[in-house]
């Protein structure tokens, strides 16, 4: 009786550790959907390529296992997960309470950052309450950028709201408005890489707060994969310690 | 004050989205509402009333123009009016180096010049219309009495023709307050600037566009209601005799 016990626990021990290393060596395919600037995107010769590309083949070349990534349109990338089509997503999701009912996110690897832009002969350090003072910031109405703002500088500056990025970029091009504060990617696009081109960016980009920026993006795994979230948080880790994540951070958000 | 305010906290404390942050928002974008449709009504109306004049004059060089006038400015949408006049002044060479900038860098500016200019239109037309239906007899008996062209003007034609533009005018000031809404695409914190602003911010566009409709309820009635005294005081004598 005794004999038996001990060997059903050492059979169910061993099932389990094998089934631990197996989901730790096990290769996956990851879900993206294309196109999603400078996030994911294919280069002219169709290479799948972007900060969530790179970042994932630097994770599972760290996991230590192979990677295939899988393209599929956003509206079905949660139920691809759930049918087995793949393994995982990376593709810019925002962590959020309704999505991590379904599936399971890692820790946050990006937070989509806003900043300062303004003109060139703007001068001006790190903008805070004081240096803009009696300025008129520039936001587009109703985005995460106008809430921070409106709370953080509605007091001392005029902020005006505008519908689209374009009319914005209309208000700073004939002086209307000192500094806006956007979304680092659109801001990029329309004033950094626009034919006007007297633009800068002010100060750091900001990710902070939570309370305005939110959770950032993650890596979605189905609920039960508990170990293969757990295999590329820790990879995560290594890859921040070790300057890889600044690499590669670099390579698509220098300024 | 200090009580007041304290007091309506209160009563605002299980409110989420109304507290007083959001209702101060909504006051500022009452005072803009107002402020803006109450000058550019006034300036239209005062702008319309030579203009109406000219309008039926029978010189072709005065009445031309100001048919173009009122043919374009009725013919646009007062949206695209204020476009132009907003975005499109920033074109005009090294504008922000004169004194006109100090008027135009703020959107306030632009937005009265756009309203009034539409407005007078209108109420160029509605003062033409009302001026044409002068009865002939009482014209004809203005100059049998010899009264020259501006007397005749001053003591017989305008008065009766206010009078009778009086109710059409009244729709072009409520039409004019509902217009006024289209303020906020050029950034003014006006009441639907407001309105879009809490949408905004605390997801909720029934609570917030509710609330503010009802401002503009409020505001129209009270328009109404200036109307129909002033009709019931000046146009007694077209009242029925009782008895």
């Amino acid at each position: 009786m005794t004999l038996r016990k001990l060997f059903t626990a050492g059979l169910i021990g061993t099932a389990v550790l094998a089934s631990t290393a197996q989901a730790e060596v096990r290769d996956i395919r990851i879900g993206v959907d294309v196109p999603y600037e400078p996030m994911e995107y294919r280069t002219p010769d169709g290479e799948l390529t972007g900060f969530d590309i790179d970042l994932g083949n630097a994770l599972c070349a760290e996991v230590g296992i192979q990677c295939e990534w899988v393209v599929q349109g956003w509206d079905g990338i949660i139920p691809g997960l759930m049918a087995r089509k793949y393994d995982a997503i990376m593709s810019s999701m925002t962590i959020n309470d309704e999505r991590r009912e379904q599936v399971l996110f890692s820790d946050p690897y990006f937070t989509p950052p806003s900043a300062w832009f303004a003109p060139t002969d703007l001068e001006m350090g790190n903008p805070d309450v004081e240096s803009l003072e009696g300025l008129t910031i520039g936001v587009q109405r109703g985005t995460l950028q106008d809430n921070y703002v409106t709370d953080l500088y509605g007091d001392v500056a005029d902020v005006s709201r505008y519908a689209t990025a374009d009319d914005l970029v209309l208000d700073m091009d004939s002086g209307r408005v000192d500094i806006g504060f956007l979304d680092y990617p659109v801001g990029k696009s329309t004033l950094l890489d626009s034919e006007a081109g007297d633009y800068k960016v002010v100060g750091e980009q900001i990710t902070e707060p939570k309370e305005y920026f939110g959770d950032g993006f993650g890596i979605a795994f189905r609920q039960r994969d508990e170990d293969l979230a757990k295999a590329f948080n820790e990879a995560l880790a290594t890859l921040k310690d070790n300057g890889t994540y600044e690499e590669i951070h670099a390579k698509y958000f220098a300024e | 004050m200090d009580s007041l305010l304290a007091s309506i906290e209160a009563l605002l404390a299980d409110n989420t989205i109304f507290t007083l942050d959001t209702l101060s928002y909504y006051g500022e974008g009452l005072t803009t509402t107002v402020q803006l449709v109450f000058l550019s009504l006034i300036v239209g109306l005062i702008a319309a009333v030579p203009l109406a004049i000219g309008r039926g004059s029978k010189r072709r060089w005065i009445k031309m123009p100001i048919f173009f006038y009122t043919y374009v400015f009725r013919g646009t949408p007062l949206l695209v009016q204020l476009y132009l006049i907003y975005y499109g002044v920033v074109f005009v060479e090294g504008i922000q180096d004169t004194w006109l900038w100090v008027l135009l860098e703020k959107p306030f500016f632009p937005a009265l010049v756009a309203f009034s200019l539409n407005t007078a239109a209108y109420t160029t037309e509605i003062f033409h219309g009302a001026i044409k239906a002068t009865p002939r007899g009482e014209i004809e008996a203005a100059r049998a009495y010899g009264m020259r062209y501006s007397l005749m003007m001053r003591r017989i034609v305008l008065p009766s023709a206010f009078r009778r533009a009086l109710p059409a005018y009244g729709n072009e000031v409520i039409f004019m307050l509902h217009a006024s809404a289209i303020a906020s695409v050029v950034t003014i914190m006006d009441l639907t600037g407001a309105a879009r602003f809490v949408y905004a911010r605390y997801y909720a566009p029934f609570d917030a566009f509710l609330f503010v409709a009802a401002i503009y309820l409020c505001l129209t009635f009270a328009i109404l209601y200036l109307f129909r005294y002033l009709e019931k005081r000046l146009l007694a004598h077209l009242k029925p005799a009782s008895g």
